[in-house]
């Protein structure tokens, strides 16, 4: 087996102190980050990716994929304890994991969450360790027309497949893209936009605008919401953990159930968000008792938990195999590799094999040693709530404008990060999706050179998309997600009829 | 088992009133962002077709792309816009109350403050009159654990970015007086 060979490899390379302290560092950071209100895992990421500017590539992805998997732990303690979700995507766990909290049942919620989160995450670090170098040696063949008709197909899915109105998604996804082109044009190297501004020579840095988006304006929408709250303070004791342990194996379908829907949707864009509501309601369907749940069941923590972590984990996935993130926290660590000067894409597999086997067996490391802290810790990091918000948003106003600063050392940045705050809190108002935003901003310059190229290599005949079976089919498969809320209204149009006249 | 006996509880004394009136509804600000952003796919789509949007003989000219774009969000936000248009006004949906916008100035209006400020005093000085002042006038939280606070916070970021990760911030007249 190769992929164990190289996973082997990867685990010499983090096997230093530094990486170590590191991933320490970024553990307790991101379950910080996944605690406290106003503060979310994409937001955390991006605020801490200056601090890595002066490390090696490899040392910072560990520390900000540990973040990462600390934010997503983090989201559980707060959910079952206080019934707040930290993050977005445990909100389903508040649902059973609060009444089970309620009846003195917390220390068990909380093993349930995190145990079910390292087994999701566990089943989608599986997927990535044996499928990603085979999509990456796949995608080495791919020229532009492939790419650009694999970025075409992450953008129609957005639109087709997104809960939120069409023309939102689609306002919010070309948005993005707009920006990106904003600046110096990297085919004809001509300005753009720039309205002979000099700040917008440089574009519209992508991480100026993640750290507004979701940081000043998450403590904008904090501030509207009544910040009193009261729950239950646990501490979780060795004999609680082994008791739960023994009773998950009773609970292995829905385990597997909810890991599936996480990596699934963790791989096309649809987020933990809809992983942690799919898991939840798949469970309840499926259960014999499906009344009982939201009254404390522990089956209605690990349902939700199981795949929001298999979602977050495998979103890293076409990260690393094709470079297009499947979340809006991979597309962050997708800016980082950029900044850190390596090329996402499948070349990382042959090129920087330490980065990228370093990264994954990280995978499984972190997620180890975070279920260790988060287990021997809770009662720390449930007191952090204690701290009013208003000494904790100053200071992550202060962090966010110092992450904007430090990307390109430049005031314009600051002001940016401003804007994009306002902007982000009326989108969020007003429904516009800010997911798509983000991805088409951090993609919109490479999709752009991809579909130019094709076109230059094809003397501009759009037929190039259709060319050979892989990439006609790709762009097909684009256009029916684009088009599919259409379709599935044609085909209701066209059947409605008929059982009318069976009527 | 679990403590649940010790609770933990924290109130918010200047919290939002439910009661408060509303300020404007979702509708208008609906109507206000789809306008402005019909407005800057006219401006960016003119700018780029003065760039050239069409095709040179090697292919797609700089401007070809993002002037498409423009026609896509102009027309998505027309589309936005008829679609608001055409729903029953009533009832309306609050966007945001009196007191919520009271709220998210408070927090707004010193936040800008500090990034003014941040051009002329840099970034640490700045960083602790907004967390010093914010504790103390918002949170109404007792001046000296304000200044504590505010004084450890700003202290372990210049310790952390600027000697640990060299990651150089703006400085101001009191930095000057040490010598950084």
């Amino acid at each position: 087996m190769e992929a164990l060979n190289l996973l082997l490899h990867g685990f010499a390379v983090l096997l230093t102190w530094k990486i170590l302290a590191m991933m320490l560092v970024g553990l307790v950071l991101g379950i910080f980050v996944g605690v406290l209100p106003g503060l979310g895992g994409p937001n955390g990421v991006a605020i801490l990716l200056p601090i890595t500017f002066t490390m090696d590539p490899t040392t910072a992805i560990v520390m900000l994929s540990c973040i990462y998997w600390g934010a997503l732990f983090g989201g559980a303690i707060t959910s079952i304890l206080f019934n707040i979700p930290g993050e977005a995507w445990s909100v389903a766990t508040t649902f059973d994991g609060y009444p089970m909290a309620q009846q003195g049942k917390a220390a068990e919620a909380l093993t349930a969450a995190f145990t079910s989160s390292f087994i999701g995450s566990l089943v989608a670090v599986l997927l990535i360790t044996f499928l990603a170098p085979r999509i990456a040696s796949f995608a080495l063949q791919f020229g532009p027309p492939e790419f650009f008709a694999v970025y075409l197909l992450t953008f129609c899915s957005f639109v087709g497949l997104g809960r939120e109105a069409k023309h939102k998604t689609l306002i919010s996804l070309v948005l993005g893209l707009l920006l990106a082109a904003i600046g110096m044009d990297t085919v004809s190297g001509r300005l753009r936009m720039t309205f002979g501004f000099d700040p917008l020579l440089r574009g519209v840095n992508f991480l100026v605008a993640v750290i507004g988006l979701f940081g000043i304006s998450e403590i904008l929408l904090t501030m509207e919401e009544r910040l009193a709250l009261r729950g239950h303070a646990a501490s979780i004791k060795l004999s609680v953990v082994l008791k739960v342990w023994k009773e998950m194996p009773r609970y292995w379908v829905t385990l597997v159930r909810s890991s599936a829907i996480g990596c699934w949707l963790g791989i096309t864009p649809g987020g933990a968000i809809a992983a942690s509501f799919m898991g939840y309601n798949l469970a309840k369907r499926f259960a014999k008792d499906p009344s009982t749940f939201g009254t404390g069941r522990i089956e209605g923590v690990f349902a939700p938990e199981t795949a929001a972590h298999a979602s977050g984990t495998s979103a890293l996935l076409p990260m690393l195999a094709l470079g297009i993130p499947g979340s809006g926290t991979a597309a962050i660590l997708l800016g980082g590799l950029m900044v850190w000067g390596l090329n996402p894409g499948p070349l990382l597999f042959v090129e920087h094999k330490d980065f990228v086997w370093g990264l994954i067996a990280s995978m499984y490391l972190g997620n180890v040693v975070g279920l260790i802290i988060v287990l021997t810790t809770v009662p720390i990091f449930a007191a952090v709530l204690r701290v009013p918000f208003s000494a904790v948003a100053p200071m992550i106003i202060v962090s966010c404008a110092i992450g904007a600063y430090a990307i390109q050392n430049a005031m314009f940045d600051v002001w940016l990060m401003l804007l994009f705050g306002v902007v982000g809190y009326v989108f969020k108002k007003i429904g516009v999706p800010l997911a798509p935003f983000t991805l088409a901003l951090v993609l919109g310059n490479r999709s752009e050179d991809a579909f130019r190229l094709s076109m230059i290599g094809s003397a501009g005949d759009m037929r190039v998309f259709w060319s050979n079976g892989l990439v006609g089919s790709i762009t097909t498969l684009a256009l029916v997600l684009l088009f599919w809320p259409l379709i599935g209204r044609i085909v209701a149009v066209v059947r409605r009829p008929q059982h009318t006249a069976q009527a | 088992m679990a403590e649940t006996d010790t609770e933990i509880a924290v109130d918010d004394p200047g919290a939002p009133d439910d009661s408060s009136p509303a300020v404007t509804s979702t509708r208008s600000v609906e109507l206000a962002v789809y306008v402005a952003l019909l407005a800057l796919a006219l401006l960016l789509g003119f700018d780029n077709w003065r760039s050239g949007a069409g095709w040179a003989k090697d292919g797609p000219q700089s401007g070809y792309v993002p002037f498409y774009l423009c026609v896509i969000l102009g027309a998505a936000s027309l589309f936005g816009l008829f679609a608001v248009l055409r729903e029953p006004a009533a009832p309306a949906k609050t966007f945001v109350t009196r007191d919520q916008l009271r709220r998210v100035l408070q927090v707004f209006v010193p936040t800008f403050a500090f990034v003014a400020l941040m051009q002329w005093l840099g970034l640490y000085v700045a960083s602790f009159l907004l967390i010093a002042g914010f504790m103390r006038m918002v949170g109404r939280i007792a001046w000296w654990k304000s200044v504590v606070t505010a004084l450890v916070f700003v202290l372990v970021m210049f310790l952390t970015f600027d000697i640990a990760f060299d990651v150089i911030m703006p400085k101001g007249p009191i930095e000057a007086l040490f010598g950084r």
